[in-house]
């Protein structure tokens, strides 16, 4: 993984400083809130219901043990014992004084990280494949790419003002695992015939308000034309994006208001300028920083074959975890693990910071020191051998992070909701408890098979339930929650936004009417093998809504 | 001096240095919980908490200071708005991971 040079380590140190001299002012009353809000967004910290939060930039998804371990030493010393780790691959404190976070800062430095550009109308944390380097279906490993992206722009000080905030992902594979086509500019790493590298490159996918999935406007860029590229596309977002209504500020809006073609036209003209220039990235710099992301020496492990067989054999229970949570990897005897942060009836993302030392301790014993965070709110043990898979999942067992429901109805991405957030209308975190204890018995689980449900609590959308198969939308209406059910929605390669059904559903009525949506699928499914998302494709909305309303409507 | 029956209200914020929720005592100080809110029944009332919210935030003690409505329980002040009732009680759910006792307990 990247690791700090000089220049990193004493710029770091310096916005630490920098921010520890204005939380003191503003605690003597030196500057005021007005004045000091902006200041404490550019370093993550936010003012919640009940606390202060503070946003860690986790960069793509990508952890050493060491960094983990202070992560759960913060949480322990200066918060309330675990974090939450979000859609964007970071991790937030809920608790966290405000007089603390230059102290918390400083730690984070020590092990090469900060929450620089965690909010603010910048570009935020790039997110990327959370199996990046490791998955059998890539073309190279995105991250390097991410991490160039990462430190161009870094207090970019042309882009730290933009309209509204920015994000990036980049993959490498055509399965996508990082939701690309919801993002400001969606990047997959590609290929040619001649074996050079480049980028299919999308933007103007967002959700929100407005859901609007990404345009592909590049079919191969070279990679040595990614930063000019990039850029042209932000300067034009920041000359011409809207100011003047901040639900219509995104990227998103001004490639629906302006069309794709015509706003094409203008990057690829802002582009002509600056193509050829100290934008353009010399294949060594490329080779230098991809130089970080070599991967571990994997040795033969071949004898893991035979004994997870045999394992499987004598334990059903690791043979369920192995069929859901374990991913094939590009050499044969290795896998990729999914750490389950979904217990049943659990809080979707949350870990104790005893679990985050544990995982620390498994990805150094067994894992080659890497872990990832997913934007599904799960963790990743990238290079595991199938010949310790069964000693990690004991330990994993012991810490209750084995939990066998990756990509199951209750692997399910869900907000903070009004439970702690200042912006939501409703919760979210109980509707999600209600629903995986409800659909909690591994036999139920595995019958239904694939199905995405995300929670919102809010028209922002961080849960991302307009790319759930099943999303879920919390507002209020007259002072209570209604939960709105929107269907068919994907966040992957073949990405589409849900459909609402109708009226909402009261808390006490949304994890039946989930139910009856399960039940439904069940009945019309044309085999077993047909999953949830190709069933609602193929038998369409109706089927769902009658099942969901018609029963009032006969009442009525 | 006669004032104007109004909805009963409660100044609340939140603490400057560590965020933590707090509304207006009747001793003028902040507290944690709300049932020791000081009650403002009338305009006049309402007027003062509001003023004295102005102060607090001028005086840097707390950030986010609103005037919140709330009806007189036998059990004490309850907010109208969930939001507030959360603000008020904590979140709704048990936020410490289940598995962090059984985590400690391996360790």
């Amino acid at each position: 993984m990247y690791r700090y040079d000089e220049f990193d380590h004493a710029f770091v140190a310096a916005r630490v400083s920098q921010f520890r001299d204005q939380v003191e002012r503003r605690l003597s009353g030196e500057i005021s809130e007005d004045a000091f809000k902006p200041l404490r967004l550019m370093n993550g910290v936010y003012l919640q219901l009940h606390a202060y939060m503070l946003r860690v930039a986790v960069p793509y998804g990508t952890l050493n043990s060491r960094q983990m371990r202070k992560l759960a030493h913060i949480a322990r010393t200066y918060d309330r014992g675990y974090g939450h780790f979000t859609t964007r691959q970071n991790i937030q404190y809920n608790w966290p004084a405000l007089s603390d976070v230059p102290a918390i800062l400083e730690e984070l430095a020590e092990v090469e990280m900060h929450s620089i550009q965690t909010s603010g109308n910048c570009i935020r944390n790039v997110t990327a494949d959370h199996f990046a380097g490791a998955a059998a279906d890539e073309v190279a490993d995105p991250r390097p790419y991410a991490e160039i992206l990462r430190q161009w722009s870094s207090v970019h000080p042309e882009f730290s003002y933009l309209p509204r905030k920015f994000k990036i992902a980049v993959i490498a594979s055509g399965h996508d695992r990082a939701a690309i086509q919801t993002h400001d500019i969606g990047l997959q790493l590609k290929q040619d015939d001649q074996g050079r590298f480049g980028f299919a490159v999308w933007i103007g996918g967002g959700q929100g308000r407005t859901p609007l999935l990404a345009k592909k406007i590049k079919d191969f860029l070279p990679e040595s034309d990614l930063l000019s590229y990039v850029t042209a596309i932000v300067r034009v977002y920041n000359l011409h994006g809207r100011r003047d209504n901040k639900y219509k500020a995104r990227i998103k809006i001004l490639v629906h208001e302006t069309g794709v073609e015509e706003l094409t036209r203008e990057i690829d003209a802002e582009w002509a300028h600056i193509r050829d220039g100290e934008l353009k990235l010399p294949e060594a710099d490329i080779a230098a920083i991809n130089a970080y992301f070599t991967p571990p020496e994997l040795v033969d492990r071949a004898e893991g074959w035979g004994e997870l067989a045999a394992w499987k054999k004598s334990d059903p229970g690791f043979a369920d975890w192995v069929g859901r949570n374990v991913a094939p990897h590009r050499h044969p005897d290795y896998a990729m693990v999914t750490i389950s942060l979904k217990p049943i009836g659990g809080i979707p993302g949350d870990a104790s910071a005893d679990q985050m030392d544990a995982v620390a301790r498994l990805a150094e014993e067994y894992g080659h020191d890497e872990i990832r965070v997913t934007h599904e709110q799960n963790l990743v043990l990238p290079h595991v051998a199938l010949a310790d898979l069964e000693p990690l999942y004991r330990a994993l067992l012991a810490d209750g992070l084995a939990t066998a429901n990756a990509g199951l109805i209750t692997d399910i991405i869900a907000c903070p909701g009004l439970d702690y957030c200042a912006l939501a209308n409703a919760r979210s975190i109980p509707v999600a408890q209600e629903i995986s204890s409800r659909f909690g018995d591994p036999a139920r689980q595995a019958e239904i098979g694939d199905l995405k449900i995300k929670i919102s609590g809010c028209i922002n959308a961080c849960g991302h339930h307009h790319v759930g198969h099943i999303g879920i939308l919390g507002v209020e209406k007259k002072g209570t929650e209604l939960y709105q059910i929107s269907l068919g929605g994907s966040g992957d390669e073949n990405a589409s936004i849900g459909q609402i059904t109708g009226r909402g559903f009261g808390p006490d009525e949304i994890t039946d009417a989930i139910e009856t949506v399960v039940e439904t699928y069940l009945a019309s499914r044309s085999s077993a093998d047909e999953t949830f998302i190709e069933c609602y494709r193929r038998i369409g909305a109706e089927p769902f809504k009658a099942a969901l309303y018609n029963s009032e409507a006969e009442a009525a | 001096m006669k004032t104007t029956q109004t909805k009963t209200k409660v100044l609340t914020a939140n603490r400057l240095t560590d965020g933590i929720s707090v509304w207006l005592g009747a001793n003028g100080e902040w507290t944690t919980s709300l049932k020791d809110a000081f009650l403002a029944r009338h305009e006049d009332a309402v007027a003062a908490i509001t003023a004295a919210g102005d102060q607090a935030l001028a005086d840097n003690r707390v950030v986010d200071v609103n005037v919140i409505e709330i009806e007189e329980t036998s059990s004490g002040p309850r907010p109208f708005r969930l939001r507030e009732r959360i603000r008020a009680d904590g979140p709704t759910i048990d936020y410490a991971p289940a598995s962090a006792a059984q985590a400690s307990h391996a360790a």
